[in-house]
């Protein structure tokens, strides 16, 4: 429907989440359009926003500093860490923590939560978070490979 | 010539300062500016509101009104009444805002308000329920920023505690006859809140600094802001990083150490003030 406060709201975080790992000043006096299009929301969304928008930055051949990966988390009523949940999971779970990872030293370059959860809780989402972010980059590296490898 | 440098390189003036472990205000880096709030009809002057709040956080003015209006509860939650946040940044408050449709930021506020009172569960929607199915409250929180000067999150989530901590309901009972709704404005009952979020706003200066309750002029020299909402045991409502630095998990863990530290700084002022405005 309408764009509304939560579209802003994720837009923002996309945002300024590329413009963090972007190199602008290599790019004076232009505009750099990210335009995502949801086609169907199985959980994980922002999550799955986020790889979208920065497999689209590497093909487009943008300079950037690092790249990010987007991990979300589910804490269960029982307490385990559930990584990347369907909408079902996430509906059930008590919180859901959304991490973007930067690939230099696995830095958080966003963090948004949903629900509420003690500090320790969140440390180990985080450190789960960062240990899921080199299967993820790994996938960017393989489907890099897979598109130069063809033509 | 001091002058003219904070105007010709701001980033330069401030990076002086952050040497040695100040900024140009006075302040340390881990400081807050004063925080004064004023609750309730006598002081914060909205008369019309249920319930109202003036925050100020140094510069940096806020003003929540709360009123409580009668609907009837949506059909897949029938015990659940509903509680609208909006926050406004009318152009008078900076000059970076243009009247019109509400711009990108006050729209990312208004969502971070309504995700840190669904996250909190300040406010149980069931306890809003009147009638299951036929009546529930609905509580309009309008959060309008009336001077910018930096960290409108904070002060915002403290004006918005305030003004619900000041709301009273009227008892609303149901007559079996007519089937209409009876309000008796005699017998009022005050809200029920269960927690007590505060939110505290850090910015990240060279992908390295971390400086609390950043000023308008500090939130542009900025790389990165992250806001952290807890509740008083302690545990977190809301890690809100939109973007910028990245920053490691022991930062981020400093980081909610000082909002740990601040909430019980906050929650002591509300006490204070609440017990003074209430009628003994």
């Amino acid at each position: 429907g309408c764009a509304g406060v939560l579209e802003r709201s994720r837009e923002q975080l996309l945002r300024q989440t590329c413009e963090a790992v972007l190199l602008g000043v290599l790019h004076p006096r232009t505009a750099i359009s990210l335009v995502l299009q949801v086609l169907s929301d199985a959980g994980s969304l922002l999550s799955c926003c986020l790889n979208a928008a920065c497999m689209a930055l590497l093909d487009a051949g943008l300079p950037l500093t690092a790249l990010f990966c987007g991990v979300t988390c589910a804490l269960q009523p029982d307490g385990s860490i559930l990584l990347d949940p369907t909408a079902r999971q996430e509906q059930e779970a008590r919180a859901i923590l959304t991490f973007a990872i930067a690939s230099s030293e696995k830095k958080v370059l966003m963090a948004t939560t949903k629900g509420s959860c003690s500090v320790e809780e969140m440390q180990q989402c985080l450190a789960a978070a960062q240990r899921a972010a080199d299967t993820i980059f790994q996938f960017y590296r393989d489907s890099v490979c897979r598109r130069y490898s063809k033509s | 010539l001091s002058i003219c440098s904070r105007t010709v390189e701001p980033l330069e003036y401030y990076r002086r300062f952050l040497k040695e472990n100040c900024r140009p205000d006075g302040r340390e880096l881990g400081e807050f500016r004063t925080t004064t709030v004023n609750i309730g009809k006598c002081l914060c002057s909205i008369t019309t509101a249920d319930g109202s709040a003036l925050v100020k956080l140094g510069n940096t003015t806020v003003i929540c009104g709360v009123k409580a209006e009668l609907a009837a509860p949506a059909v897949d939650s029938a015990n659940k009444g509903y509680i609208v946040p909006n926050v406004e940044l009318p152009s008078l408050c900076a000059e970076r805002f243009r009247s019109g449709p509400p711009g990108e930021e006050a729209q990312a506020a208004s969502q971070f308000i309504a995700d840190v009172i669904e996250n909190s569960q300040m406010i149980v929607k069931e306890d809003l329920c009147i009638a299951n199915g036929k009546l529930a409250w609905v509580l309009y929180c309008d959060i309008i920023c009336l001077d910018y000067d930096g960290n409108l999150l904070d002060a915002s989530v403290f004006a918005l505690l305030a003004a619900l901590k000041n709301v009273q309901l009227p008892l609303v009972t149901i007559n079996e006859e007519t089937g209409l709704s009876e309000v008796n404005l005699k017998q009022k009952n005050p809200l029920i809140i269960r927690k007590h979020p505060v939110a505290t706003s850090f910015a990240i200066f060279d992908d390295t600094l971390l400086i609390v309750d950043p000023t308008a002029e500090e939130e542009d020299l900025a790389t990165g802001t992250v806001t952290i909402v807890t509740d008083e045991e302690g545990r977190l409502c809301s890690v809100h990083k939109p973007g910028g630095s990245p920053l490691t998990g022991a930062k981020l863990q400093d980081c909610i150490t000082r909002a740990i530290t601040r909430h019980k700084e906050i929650k002591k002022l509300i006490d204070k003030v609440i017990k003074s405005i209430t009628p003994k």
